[in-house]
């Protein structure tokens, strides 16, 4: 009777399990690498890109909600970023002397970045979804760079200037797990009642507003998703950089998430991490090319788009719980095969 | 009184090199659906080929304006090449790969002229020695009025090449009715290409306006102007010419007036803040037309 009380299947839990387990090895791994001195003297340099990595899942991750999965593009997301970093950078600036342990002031941070996008996500998304497709990528473009000039006219955000000596408050330990929680939410709100409406709504909107879904509260709802996760990048930024300045978050940036997003491949969350990893790796790596490494980048994106249009993952979903199944099974049948021929 | 003037002149004449821009994104726009972002860049490439033809000009004794029909002949080739080796490819795969691969475009042209060119600006030299006006005590830049009726006349050639022209029929039937229109035998691609060729010439135009005005190129010049030229075209009605015009002139005026009578912090700001008002009253933009939606 109450819905509550429902039992989750056992095959869920499992899978929850088997999960947890896979996130866990990772950090393990990356804790292994970085603690055993195993790169020597480029280990910081090494969790630097990792940091930058992580926060750029959470940002191509977010975006891919809106991209992916309720089909409409935003060329606005480093507004959204802007917004959380530099609101949770005036928050922990204030309450930094006040003995408040680094760890739950880096929460606080995080919290006051995604919320402040959050609410600007309201504030754009309630005028700006009433259009779609191409003036609405428009439009984001012009909250963004709304959001970008109010920034650089502020007193409090530097004045058009560098705003320096925020905090370092993001150490790479901290930022893996948050960027795993952030996903994690992500993905359960793709696989949940709201995620199948949002994903109705991209399939047909008229369809789906005739079988009785409100859909601007939909779209509503998932652009100011989009934003607190973004926010919540943002903050990461902004106690991982430690000085920033608004035109860092022009629209060139907010244009890098959205070709991570494409590349690695629309309504994939799987496809926006790698993606992401690859894309915010790849620059560092071909540093030594430095002037050509744009370059590079650039051909790659034209090469991706002519051959797979669809991004590299396409809508596929990496899942560990059916590749051990499936290597159970094979490992089944091997023995089952084994026994036929003994006897 | 006399810098209201001045505020108008410069106004119009920002308004006159982002209406020339406008029209090349609102022609492509309007025969393909697509967010040409590399339009902006097309500009920079003009600049550059100013930057480094003027001087060839005046070492062989000829005037330096002459240095625009090598301009123009440069853009239109990066443009129809850009158009054949990119576009063509994707136009099938729909809207987010075709708005990715223009955006990849124009970081492509952006970083091969920063290899090419270096990241340094480049001063461009003088175009126009032209006298410095003045009517009741009011200065006016005489090669203003030079661009300024320049930009005129070609937003008026074309106007009159589109409406009566074969090609330019053509060019206002194909994004009516792509399939209609190849069954009265009019060469889609081709159509298209010529567009592409029309814009980026317009381009080339614009640089020279701009680079009279602003005598600098920079690597990213064509981006943030390349931006403002498409909020333009947004603002007076995607896909109509004369909105292109419209638009541009006003967001010229705003930026130029906001500018001087209001919040110089804050002009790009409010020209951004009219768009979005513009696009929540009337979707279209000034000039577009409305088209239902068919379920």
């Amino acid at each position: 009777m109450n819905p509550l009380n429902i039992k989750m299947p056992k095959e869920k839990k499992v899978s929850y399990v088997i999960n947890i387990f896979g996130v866990l090895a990772i950090f393990l791994l990356l804790v292994l690498v970085f603690e055993s001195n195993f790169l020597g003297g480029r280990t910081t340099y090494i969790k630097g890109i990792c940091t930058t990595a992580c926060y750029t899942i959470i940002m191509v991750a977010s975006l891919n909600l809106l991209t992916g999965f309720m089909g409409e593009f935003s060329l606005g997301h480093a507004g959204f970023m802007s917004v959380g970093a530099y609101s949770s950078a005036i928050v922990t600036n204030a309450l930094i002397g006040s003995g408040i342990p680094n760890f739950f002031l880096f929460l606080i941070a995080l919290i006051i970045g995604g919320f402040a996008a959050a609410l600007t996500g309201i504030a754009v998304g309630i005028p700006a979804l009433r259009l779609r497709g191409d003036y609405l990528a428009i439009v984001t473009v012009a909250f963004a760079e709304i959001i970008r000039v109010a920034f650089c006219n502020f007193e409090v955000t530097g004045n058009g200037k560098t705003m320096s000596g925020i905090a370092r408050l993001s150490n790479f330990y901290w930022v893996f797990w948050v960027m795993v929680v952030c996903v994690t939410i992500m993905y359960m709100f793709v696989r949940s009642r709201f995620g199948r409406t949002v994903k109705a709504i991209r399939e047909d909107y008229i369809a789906a507003a005739a079988s009785g879904i409100n859909v601007t509260f939909y779209k509503v709802l998932t652009f100011t998703i989009s934003a607190f996760f973004a926010g919540v990048g943002g903050a990461i930024y902004a106690h991982y950089m430690t000085a920033m300045i608004p035109t860092n978050f022009n629209f060139m940036y907010s244009a890098e998430f959205l070709t991570q997003v494409i590349i690695g491949g629309s309504g994939s969350l799987t496809g926006s991490i790698i993606g992401a990893t690859f894309l915010s790796a790849l620059p560092e790596a071909m540093r030594q090319f430095s002037q050509y490494r744009m370059l590079a980048y650039s051909i790659v994106l034209v090469l991706v788009m002519i051959f797979r249009p669809g991004g590299i993952f396409g809508t596929y979903e990496f899942s560990l719980t059916r590749i051990l199944k499936k290597l159970l099974a094979k490992i089944k049948q091997h023995k089952s095969d084994d026994k036929e021929k003994h006897s | 009184m006399s810098l209201l003037i001045q505020s108008v002149v410069n106004g119009l004449n920002q308004g006159a090199i982002y209406a020339l821009i406008a029209l090349g994104y609102t022609m492509v726009y309007g025969i393909i659906r697509m967010i040409n972002f590399a339009h902006g860049d097309f500009i920079m490439v003009g600049s550059y080929t100013l930057f480094y033809t003027i001087p060839l000009m005046i070492h062989a004794g000829m005037p330096p304006w002459l240095s625009l029909f090598v301009a123009i002949s440069v853009c239109v080739f990066v443009g129809v090449a850009v158009e054949m080796i990119a576009y063509k490819p994707v136009r099938k795969a729909g809207s987010m790969s075709a708005l990715i691969t223009a955006l990849a475009m124009s970081l492509f042209l952006q970083n091969l002229a920063m290899v090419l060119f270096g990241a340094n600006p480049k001063s461009i030299p003088a175009i126009f020695t032209l006298p410095v006006l003045e009517f009741f005590g009011v200065k006016i830049q005489s090669k203003y009025l030079l661009t300024m009726s320049i930009g005129i006349v070609i937003m008026l050639a074309l106007s009159i090449f589109v409406k009566s022209t074969r090609i330019g029929k053509a060019m206002r039937a194909v994004p009516q009715d792509k399939q209609a229109s190849t069954l009265v035998g009019i060469s889609v691609n081709r159509i298209i290409t010529t567009t592409f060729a029309l814009g980026s010439g317009l381009a080339a135009v614009a640089a020279l306006m701009y680079c009279s005005t602003y005598p600098r190129a920079t690597i990213d010049m064509g981006s943030m102007m390349g931006l403002k030229a498409f909020v333009a075209a947004v603002l007076g009605g995607i896909g109509s010419i004369p909105g292109a015009m419209i638009g541009g002139i006003l967001v010229g005026i705003i930026e130029i007036f906001v500018k001087v009578y209001i919040a110089p912090g804050w002009y790009e700001a409010i020209t951004y803040g009219i768009l979005i008002i513009v696009l929540l009253v009337k979707p279209t933009g000034i000039m577009g037309k409305n088209i239902g939606v068919k379920v």
